[in-house]
């Protein structure tokens, strides 16, 4: 058969082509290299800023923004999307709301957060945290509903109520619901951190988009190439360290695949 | 062997006087139940029987709490049954186990909620009944990587590890292919005679009802009334192609079909 090679040599190859005929393109002067720089020039600002301590010192605040502010969104998306799918009138009204609120990119609220809060830390976070947040309502809204009566049925018959049928039954139930919608809400916060990031400086810390901001302003598309790389590397980053793992033991445990 | 029912006959563990039942559906009201009067006797088992539509499935949402009546009355003991209770333990269509949890927590589940007991004797007694349906060597596994059949043996391990003092059973084994279902009716059985629990089936399948009953009570469809009881008063364990058992099955389906034929 012709797939004797392991998986990874295609893709591999294919990469290296690439890189290899944009490097090839740029250098042959057919395009500016300041507008379009070739692979290499932003290798050589990947480098350069990690020496200077500029790109992790950019990531650790950007990352320190996105962490704390998921973690405050989903710490209070869990418990009130519980509560709209348990409580039909704070369904009709924050669930509803909450729909509303979700379709609106988060970098809506940055003039709001930056009336309220002042160009600081207080500011980025409150625009994170309304980019999480109405997604893992709703996602906990939506899973919790779907659980599947049988379970609350068997479980009630063997004596189960209240917080014991929260806890024991209907979150465990509810988790892979609940794991997607922390997921959308940590891919809505990562968009709303950066489009809050690039959109003001914020004085408290010096992010990565405000770095590929900068970039622009000092008309250096290898810096702003550079960022947009480690944006997407962070991202991916997160997915396979977070949530790949958990996911993977989640349907793995359930039998949900193999 | 097929005595005992009659000479417990005077302790009833569930009485069912006048039991109405009514659902407001999309096309008006039905009534589910009428009037129904019945006792299961303490450590009988009980099937009920009838087609599909006759109110069965609801008398045993009944029975369990899940649903209320609208007439009448129904105890456990001299307890009116209000609410669903550990007392009565249910085993479903589908086996309900909860995938997050394997096999020995499942059946360990009911077993947590009882606050009398030490870890210890949950254990013991979890690995007791899981032993008794012959599925002692599963105790680590995940209710996916079971069959069928042994998911529906976890969930009648799970049902009896507490203990209940009637346990309800509403087709448990319609979803299983034959041959697992009479090992079933085999082990639950050996179990019925060994434990003495009160059971009450609710099932479409007569042979099944009969195969598996102290009594037969046969119900009529629309609205649910008890059409006949049978006595069926057959040795344990009873084989399902055992003619005496055909020839009492076909007397039920008989006086069924006269009722259908009206």
């Amino acid at each position: 058969m012709a797939s004797k090679l392991p998986r990874p040599v295609i893709p591999t190859l294919v990469a290296l082509f690439v890189l290899g005929g944009w490097e090839w393109f740029v250098r042959s002067g057919r395009v500016s290299e300041v507008l379009f720089p070739a692979p290499s020039h932003v290798l050589r600002w990947f480098w350069e800023s990690l020496l200077s301590g500029e790109l992790l010192a950019a990531t650790w605040v950007t990352m320190r923004r996105l962490i704390v502010g998921f973690a405050i969104g989903a710490a209070l998306g869990v418990p009130l999307g519980a509560l709209c799918a348990r409580v039909r009138w704070v369904r009709d009204t924050l669930g509803v709301l909450a729909l509303g609120l979700q379709t609106l990119p988060s970098v809506c609220w940055v003039p709001l957060a930056l009336l309220w809060f002042g160009i600081r830390e207080e500011a980025v976070l409150f625009v994170v945290v309304m980019g999480t947040l109405w997604a893992v309502v709703l996602a906990v809204q939506e899973s919790v509903l779907n659980v599947p009566p049988l379970y609350l049925r068997a479980a009630q018959t063997m004596g189960s109520n209240g917080w014991h049928l929260w806890t024991r039954v209907i979150f465990p139930a509810a988790l892979p619901g609940v794991l997607n919608g922390m997921k959308q809400g940590w891919a809505f916060a990562w968009r709303s951190l950066m489009a809050a990031e690039i959109f003001v400086v914020i004085v408290t810390g010096f992010g990565l988009g405000s770095l590929l901001n900068a970039g622009r302003e000092l008309l250096r598309m290898d810096q702003v190439m550079g960022v947009m790389a480690v944006v997407m590397l962070v991202g991916l980053l997160a997915d396979l360290v977070f949530f790949a793992p958990f996911e993977r033991w989640l349907r793995r445990s359930r039998g949900l695949e193999r | 062997m097929g005595n005992h029912s009659e000479a417990s006959s005077a302790t009833a563990a569930l009485t069912l006087r006048n039991v109405t039942k009514r659902f407001d559906g999309a096309s008006g009201r039905v009534t589910a139940l009428e009037d129904i009067t019945l006792d299961v006797r303490e450590g009988e088992f009980l099937a009920i029987v009838g087609p599909s539509g006759c109110g069965k499935s609801t008398l045993l949402s009944l029975l369990a709490g899940l649903e209320h009546t609208n007439v009448g009355e129904i105890k456990l003991g001299d307890q009116p049954v209000e609410a669903p209770g550990r007392d009565r333990l249910v085993m479903f269509q589908q086996d309900a186990l909860f995938p997050w949890l394997d096999v020995l927590e499942n059946v360990l589940f009911g077993l947590r909620l009882k606050p009398d007991l030490t870890e210890a004797e949950r254990l013991e007694s979890a690995r007791y009944y899981l032993n008794l349906v012959g599925l002692g060597s599963k105790e680590k596994a995940r209710p996916h990587e079971l069959s069928g059949g042994m998911r529906q043996r976890v969930a009648l391990a799970r049902s009896l590890a507490p203990n209940p003092r009637v346990l309800l059973m509403d087709e448990p084994f319609s979803a299983l292919d034959a041959l697992t279902r009479e090992q079933l009716y085999g082990d639950l059985q050996e179990i019925f005679t060994k434990r003495k629990k009160t059971i009450v089936l609710v099932t479409h399948n007569i042979r099944e009802a009969v195969c598996l009953g102290d009594r037969v009570v046969l119900f009529s469809p629309n609205p649910g009334r008890v059409q006949q009881v049978f006595d069926v008063n057959l040795p344990r364990p009873r084989r399902l192609n055992d003619p005496a058992l055909a020839n009492l099955a076909a007397e039920v389906t008989t006086a069924l079909s006269a009722r259908l034929a009206r």
